[in-house]
């Protein structure tokens, strides 16, 4: 019944699942962000996260080590970025394509090894809540905030993290001016391919934990596509976020309300079709980034490839 | 080391560098051949030459950013290694650069600490970086905010921070690419204050430009380079500004063009009480009303903005008027879409050549035919017809000596002089009636320069109504018949040649109403 939402427990679990929800967004976009402001655009985000949720998942279920398969999953991130670096900084590829080849090769490649190295569908125990002394008895925001996994406080910490880095410190002033502007950059002796390299790198990692994210802490499975768009969800955050750290919070968390929501609606038997819930979030995404795109400026260098000349 | 070696920012000086058999090739062009070239402490060292003569490859050269494939560097009788920007910047060498190297995003204090190690580790210490911006800015003086945001600064306040961002590397020697090809006559007067002091300062500067009036007023030798060669360096004292165009060009530069006798013939075209509005929404065009005749040609001047771009656009029907009448050779033009106007054999040479004359990414070939394509012979019902579009091509480019690889080389990779005689081509080889030339030869070099007035002076000739609208008062008293001056979109006056004067002009430019003019003209 449409009535059962609103109650407290129902209120409070809508939120702390929202709240675990939005990790992977976090992760993804924050990684992507980095690339972005440096000036490339990394559409594989979807494929490092599939990669990377395969690798945490397979690893930590063979192994049965969680921090095994999340390094597993970061190395497998950051081995695609440094190929989406090499094809895009050294090959100067159309950035936008690329990345779409780099999702297609994460999306058939996880299925792939999925087929061969395990078949069916397994499950693993994944990041257990940790429950933070003190805080996490404060009657619903401590159910809500401090009773998390680990990964959860982790994509948390790197919002802030990710604002000093990009505000106030030298590597993030280079990380601004060669994604405005690269000529500027290099004239000053700042390597645009080092800086460039550094950035995707970041986001390949960070994209792997996404995947692991979803693999070995929120739903503790692996299965094909099993990211289905939230690594694009991810890239359109950045927008969203107007390339700050804290607007991609923001975005994060609604988009991962509004999935929380619908989850719960199906919990609840609500009689509202499944497939319109599931449809849910990305109406939002294209609603919200009609309504916001417009008004912010992306990078100015976004997505051009940078070569010395006049 | 004594206190004279040292500059106010407390680099020591360059005394002498020294560039010997500079050579460099890029693929197809000898951009630099068995250079040599030198610049003082305490000097402006000139390098004049026409685009693509090689003075910036030549500096970028000096700068780091290209490697020359024969030839060295000494700095005080010492060969030195420039392999990147960065060997450069330790070396003292600071460059400003034609197209400013700045991120508009950020601050004047991240501009100037971008790329440059910090006191406080990973972390950025602009507030370190800031005081010592206003030390500097304070020794030279250059007025500048630290916390200002680029975008906020005007052009020539943009142009200090590059010279500052210079300093703070400890800059000894400067390279200025053509730093006064984008401010206003106040701003160059500025700018040229700041390099004098620089100068005595016990800096050396390198000052490029294809000014020849500007680099006469600030340098102290001048050196002239032509395809590539240095053709000499001689003391600015010891020249004229005939010579020296000589010398670029490569042969005998006439500054004032032969007008000639032309017979002005019946009116062409006739603009009667139109209006019509801006970009912004305020009115570009208020009642204006002249006409044009056959054989003449009708400078509009004025400060940019005051409704040149209007003009132009409502004539060639880019533009929507409000009110009023455009007449084309007795017949009613007024609200045609822009191609039924070309038919009647007016043609367009738009201000902005690379935006609206021509297609970039297109070649050259393409390009010449982009007004006629639907035309016979370049198409038959809708097939084009390549092999007369090549003809075409070809005897274009021979007639208007375009240089360019082939009929197949895309626009942007010519030069603007090249560029702008493939618009002129286009637009004249078809002997328009009418044309509206708009700001022909802003950015063009000398050579160039004449070759589109001389072009002008040939249609006038042959019959052709022509609207010149330009900034630059000297083309227009060279080329005009009579001089309509547009000010906030209205005519203050039109003035035949012999009584226009820089004086009068820039009165009415100003906004001042002719009568007053009189008058006060008669008090004298």
């Amino acid at each position: 019944m449409i009535s059962d939402l609103f109650t407290v427990t129902v209120f409070v679990g809508i939120l702390a699942s929202g709240i675990r929800l939005s990790t992977p967004y976090l992760f993804a976009a924050i990684g992507e962000a980095f690339g972005q402001k440096s000036g490339v655009l990394n559409l594989g985000v979807e494929g490092q996260m599939l990669l990377g949720a395969f690798a945490a998942f397979y690893v930590a279920l063979t192994t049965g080590n969680l921090w095994l398969g999340l390094l597993t999953a970061m190395l497998v991130g950051a081995l695609m970025g440094l190929a989406m670096a090499y094809v895009t900084v050294n090959l100067q590829a159309e950035q936008g394509i690329s990345g779409i080849g780099f999702y297609l090769f994460g999306l058939g490649m996880s299925d792939l090894l999925f087929q061969k190295l395990m078949g069916t569908v397994e499950t693993v125990k994944g990041f257990p809540k940790i429950h933070i002394p003190g805080l996490s008895d404060i009657p619903y925001i401590g159910e809500i905030f401090f009773s998390q996994n680990i990964l959860v406080y982790f994509a948390y910490l790197l919002v802030p993290i990710a604002w000093f880095v990009l505000n106030k410190t030298t590597l993030g002033l280079k990380i601004r001016a060669v994604g405005e502007n690269p000529d500027a950059a290099d004239s000053l002796g700042v390597s645009v391919a080092r800086v460039r390299y550094f950035t995707i790198i970041l986001g390949g990692t960070l994209s792997g934990i996404a995947g692991a994210s979803l693999s070995i802490a929120l739903l503790n499975v692996f299965q094909q596509n099993m990211t289905s768009g939230l690594g694009f969800i991810a890239v359109a955050l950045v927008y969203f976020g107007a390339w700050r750290p804290i607007g991609i919070l923001g975005g994060a968390l609604l988009f991962s309300f509004i999935n929380s929501l619908q989850l719960w609606m199906q919990v609840l038997s609500i009689p509202v079709p499944s497939d319109i819930a599931v449809m849910m979030p990305y109406v939002v995404t294209i609603l919200v980034l009609v309504a916001t795109v417009s008004k912010v400026r992306a990078p100015s260098a976004l997505s051009k490839p940078f070569e010395r000349g006049d | 080391m004594s206190e004279s070696d040292k500059l106010p920012s407390g680099r020591t000086r360059i005394e002498t560098l020294e560039m010997r058999g500079i050579t460099k090739r890029f693929p197809g062009v000898l951009a630099s051949d068995h250079v040599n070239f030198d610049v003082k402490s305490g000097e402006v060292h000139a390098l004049l030459g026409e685009n693509g003569a090689g003075k910036s490859t030549l500096m970028k050269i000096l700068y780091g950013l290209y490697h020359p494939d024969e030839g060295e560097v000494l700095i005080n009788g010492k060969p030195v290694r420039i392999s990147s920007p960065n060997d450069s910047i330790n070396l003292g060498i600071g460059m400003i650069h034609q197209h400013f190297m700045l991120v508009q995003t950020m601050t004047v204090a991240e501009n100037v600490a971008l790329g440059l190690p910090s006191s406080r580790g990973v972390l950025t210490d602009l507030d370190r970086v800031s005081k010592r911006i206003i030390e500097l800015a304070n020794l030279y003086g250059l007025k500048i905010d630290p916390s200002a945001y680029i975008w906020q600064l005007s052009v020539g306040q943009q142009q200090r921070v590059e010279i500052i961002k210079a300093l703070y590397r400890g800059a000894a020697l400067l390279i200025l690419d053509e730093p006064t090809a984008v401010l206003t006559p106040q701003e160059v007067d500025e700018l040229f204050v700041i390099m004098n002091q620089m100068v005595k300062d016990g800096h050396g500067l390198v000052f490029i430009s294809h000014k020849l009036h500007e680099v006469v007023e600030i340098s102290h030798r001048i050196s002239v380079l032509r395809d590539g060669h240095m053709i000499g360096t001689r003391l600015t004292a010891e020249t004229t500004k005939q010579d020296l165009a000589n010398w670029m060009v490569g042969r005998e530069v006439g500054f004032t063009p032969d007008r000639g006798q032309v017979q002005r013939g019946a009116p062409r075209l006739e603009i009667k009480n139109v209006s019509c509005g801006s970009d912004r929404g305020t009115p570009g065009l208020r009642g204006v009303t002249f006409e044009v005749c056959s054989g003449e040609i009708l400078g509009i001047a004025g400060v940019s903005g005051n409704g040149q771009r209007e003009l132009a656009e409502t004539i060639t029907g880019l533009r929507k008027t409000t009110s009023g009448q455009i007449i084309l050779e007795d017949s009613d033009i007024t609200g045609l879409d822009p191609a039924a106007i070309t038919d009647r054999m007016l043609s367009y040479i738009p201000e902005e050549r690379m935006r609206d004359g021509m297609i970039k990414d297109f070649t050259v070939a393409e390009n010449m035919i982009l007004r006629e394509h639907e035309k016979t012979p370049y198409s038959r019902y809708g097939f084009l017809n390549l092999r007369e579009i090549s003809q075409h091509a070809d005897a274009l480019i021979k007639n208007f000596r375009i240089k360019t690889p082939s009929r197949e080389t895309h626009a942007k990779n010519l030069s603007g002089g090249n560029i702008q005689k493939i618009v002129l081509a286009r637009e004249i080889f078809r002997t328009p009636h009418v044309i509206i030339a708009a700001q022909p030869t802003r950015g063009l070099d000398i050579g160039a320069t004449e070759y589109v007035r001389e072009q002008l002076l040939e249609q006038r000739k042959q019959g052709a109504a022509i609207i010149l609208i330009s900034e630059d008062l000297d083309e227009i008293l060279a080329l005009s018949d009579r001089i309509a001056v547009l000010y906030e979109g209205q005519v203050m006056d039109i003035v035949p040649r012999v009584e226009a004067t820089p004086q009068k002009l820039g009165l009415l430019m100003a906004g001042v109403h002719p009568e007053e003019i009189k008058q006060t003209s008669e008090v004298f």
